[in-house]
């Protein structure tokens, strides 16, 4: 029974979006399904927070491998959580003088702020540069010229990579840029026509091929065929 | 109040109302896609009206829904765990869904051979659903009793923070078998050198274009966009699933035939200037919301 | 005990080698030419793409005073990238004497916003907050925010950053809906981004009503998503940080022609700056390409020696 009613709410939820795009009557539908949405997911974060300190608990207590970093977790979880909820370093509005909890959470200066600033902020940020060197071992690791395919790509690659770069420009700034016969061999303008021509063209039959999946898999579930998103099958 | 001001009233009520009425009941514009959304829903239920009556459907081997069972047969073996990330978005994207449909048919293989199976999220209504897909999975295999719901746990909404601990717990863990089906961005590729790095069989898919490249250089096996879309109805087998498959193929040879139309068209009118085919490729182009 | 075992060779070692040794190359690559320009201040030139240039186009075509909206959707993991850029833009802007309207659809974008704009309009005297340029900050929602101000700006955001009601603001007087704006740039990492505003707000108005001319920045992997839409949905594209550096490039030669002894403080080079440790870096992923090759055939022939 909880099932039925599950997908009844998909299906209906599901077909509203998709009628509000053509129907002017349900114009305002579509936004009000997503904002229903967006406050369950709200809700849903007490859950997680309650999942998050069950399980790092739960590691700390049994001191497993790594336990140390669920004691940081839950301790930057708390202390992020307080200062925010407490809105500590926080002046009051310069409106609302008199009023302690009138200014907003990230003002400049305040405890929450500082944590953006000199912790999130270069952690994210450093997380992310990671890429560049995990981008390089890939690159060794996996970039081999097993097949006439293989070749192809690794020689797209190093257009592509010379050509948004002034190595680039350098490389082939004999080719005179004002003659259209030649001008598109020169790296950068290459680089240029890969870019808008072919990996246009390849990633335009993609999204093609994509859109149709999503289509497939979204009237699945708005007619009820497929249920497995809910446990077992139909 | 005066006869005039009531009057007035009266006739802005009634100019309200006729506004109201006069409005049109189909959003202007989108009939070019309305027809096409129609073509691809009539492809789609078509195929499953054929499955339906016994029609056959071939399904082209895929390679890295074949590996499944290999890769959770080799994790038990070793002894080591079986790691399955659904992607970091929520549940209102399709690629979620897809990702947690996909994990109840991997939970059920991973069931069946007694594995270690950990789902790490990234959000909470992620988790919920897909402790649901796995205890249904278990139910399913016969092992109720092998169902940990702890194995299936939040991290954080954070990006980062959610990869940096799933990184820290494969470097610590060290699962045997990584399975990534869901929406990724740039955390895609830091979850498969990790896994590279510990010498994990890897079998990811996704739908986000940016991100495929480095699953296939980091990966073992990569379902590319539709494939990853086909791979719930690859793996259940169900005649309504693989009649899916089918009217995805018709809606996609439509498309062809639409694009190769308009393509030769719009050549045609730029080459020989005919006014005919410029005024009906531009009209085409405006009606599919191109623009000027 | 295996008897005629012999120790590796030069090229199996290379196969093997420790992966921290390619990263160690790859901090060198990039650092060393990062000090290298902090010292020296000097940056490579760029030649504008015609995408870039369209971008730019786009802002400079505007007569002086249009309004500009202007989505910074990035957090700072890709501020790296996508800072510059924003920043840029802003300037760009500025140097127009256009007005801002800016905000984020990304919950940790809010900060990028207030300092971006502190950063590039906190040295003119001319602008002046809720008068000709304005942060609306953070809005939850996505799509559907982009779906909001399609009909109405201010149900999607009520108040500005600073929770003054928009019909307070001088600013945003005439401004009811998105195509009130005479240009949308958005500065994207990624969802919800540039691909979503084209879906959700730019078709929608390039069927019916006013067209919303829209120009999008956004990081390396996304560029490619947004390509499909250059030059109908989008009159430009700012890809990556080439593409920043670029523009970059373009607002600063425009500084120069208008006063040929100003001097470009070095943050609003940092796009610039940034194209030395690209090269290098790009010159290395090459190498490693080639040896990872070189060692690749290598044992391929030993192999079939053997």
């Amino acid at each position: 029974m909880s099932r039925s009613v599950a997908v009844l709410i998909a299906s209906l939820a599901g077909i509203t979006m998709v009628l509000s795009k053509f129907l002017v009557p349900l114009g305002d539908a579509e936004v009000k399904v997503a904002d229903w949405f967006n406050v369950l997911a709200a809700i849903a974060f007490v859950l997680g927070g309650a999942n998050l300190l069950k399980m790092n608990l739960l590691a700390i207590s049994a001191r497993g491998p790594g336990w140390g970093y669920s004691a940081v977790t839950l301790v930057a979880f708390l202390v992020t959580l307080g200062v925010g909820v407490l809105k500590a370093g926080v002046p009051p509005a310069a409106a609302f003088p008199d009023v302690p909890f009138s200014g907003e959470k990230d003002v400049a200066g305040s405890a929450l702020w500082w944590l953006y600033e000199y912790a999130m902020s270069p952690i994210t940020g450093t997380l992310f540069a990671m890429l560049a060197f995990y981008v390089a071992s890939a690159a060794f690791r996996a970039f081999r010229a097993k097949n006439a395919a293989a070749i192809f790509l690794l020689a797209t690659a190093f257009v592509v990579l010379l050509g948004r770069t002034y190595a680039g420009v350098l490389a082939t700034s004999w080719i005179p840029h004002d003659n259209a016969w030649v001008s598109w061999l020169r790296l950068e303008n290459l680089s240029a026509v890969i870019m808008s021509v072919f990996t246009n063209a390849g990633t335009r039959a993609m999204i093609i091929g994509i859109a149709i999946g999503v289509a497939a898999t979204s009237l699945k579930i708005m007619l009820g065929l497929d249920r497995s998103y809910l446990g077992g099958t139909r | 109040m005066t006869f005039a001001s009531v009057a007035l009233v009266a006739q802005d009520a009634a100019a309200a109302a006729s506004a109201e009425a006069a409005k049109p009941l189909f959003v202007e514009g989108r009939g070019a896609i309305g027809l096409a959304l129609l073509v691809v829903s009539a492809a789609i239920v078509g195929g499953i009206l054929w499955a339906r009556s016994g029609g056959r459907v071939t399904v082209r081997r895929m390679a890295g829904l074949d590996a499944v069972d290999e890769a959770v047969g080799r994790a038990t073996e070793m002894g080591r765990p079986i790691l399955y990330v659904p992607g970091i978005m929520d549940m209102d994207n399709i690629m979620t869904v897809a990702g947690v449909t996909i994990l109840g048919h991997v939970a059920r293989t991973v069931a069946e051979y007694d594995a270690d199976l950990e789902v790490p999220t990234s959000r909470s209504i992620v988790m919920a659903s897909a402790r649901s897909a796995v205890q249904s999975a278990y139910l399913a295999a016969g092992r109720p009793d092998g169902y940990n719901p702890d194995r299936i746990y939040y991290i954080s909404d954070e990006q980062f923070a959610y990869v940096a601990a799933t990184s820290g717990m494969m470097a610590r863990r060290r699962p045997a078998a990584c399975f990534y089906f869901g929406c990724f961005f740039a955390e895609s590729l830091i979850l498969a050198e990790n896994g590279n790095a510990i010498g994990a069989i890897q079998i990811a898919g996704t739908a986000e274009t940016a991100q495929l490249p480095f699953f296939v250089a980091a990966c073992d096996y990569t379902l590319i966009g539709e494939e990853f879309f086909a791979a719930s109805a690859y793996l259940s087998g169900e005649p309504d699933q693989l009649g899916t498959l089918l009217g995805q193929d018709l809606a996609k040879a439509a498309c062809w035939l639409a694009v190769m139309a308009a393509a030769v068209a719009g050549t045609i009118a730029a080459l020989a200037g005919n006014e005919s085919f410029a005024a009906g490729v531009a009209a085409l182009r405006q009606a599919m919301g191109g623009g000027g | 005990m295996s008897h005629g075992a012999h120790a590796p060779s030069l090229v199996d070692r290379i196969d093997r080698i420790d992966r921290r040794w390619i990263f160690l190359a790859m901090f060198l690559a990039v650092a060393v030419p990062i000090l290298w320009v902090g010292v020296t201040g000097r940056t490579f030139p760029e030649t504008p793409t015609p995408a870039v240039q369209g971008a730019f186009d786009a802002l400079e075509s505007l007569p002086p005073g249009s309004k500009v909206a202007i989505s910074m959707d990035f957090d700072p993991a890709s501020a790296g990238e996508l800072q510059p850029m924003a920043t840029a833009i802003v300037r760009h802007c500025a140097m127009r004497g256009h007005s801002i309207c800016a905000m984020t659809l990304w919950p940790a974008g809010g900060p990028i916003v207030d300092a971006t704009l502190k950063d590039v309009l906190g040295g003119r005297p001319e602008y002046r907050y809720g008068e000709n340029y304005v942060s609306l900050g953070f809005q939850a929602g996505n799509e559907g925010v982009m779906k909001q101000v399609n009909a109405d700006m201010a149900a999607a955001f009520p108040t500005d950053a600073r929770r003054t009601p928009l019909a307070d603001l001088p600013v945003m007087k005439g401004i009811r809906r998105i195509t009130d704006f005479d240009l949308l740039v958005s500065v994207s990492a990624g969802y919800p981004g540039a691909k979503e505003w084209v879906q959700f707000t730019v078709s929608a108005t390039l069927t019916s009503g006013k067209p919303l001319r829209f120009v999008a920045g956004s990081t390396g992997v996304q560029t490619p998503q947004l390509i499909p839409y250059y030059p109908t949905q989008m009159a430009g594209i700012l890809g990556a940080i080439k593409g920043a550096a670029e523009y970059e490039f373009l607002v600063n030669d425009a500084v120069r022609r208008a006063d040929p002894a100003a001097s470009i403080p070095a943050r609003f080079q940092e796009a610039q700056r940034r194209m030395a440790p690209q090269l290098f870096g790009h010159v290395l992923m090459i190498a490693l390409i080639i040896l990872g090759n070189v060692v690749f055939f290598a044992r391929r022939a030993r192999g079939v020696q053997a």
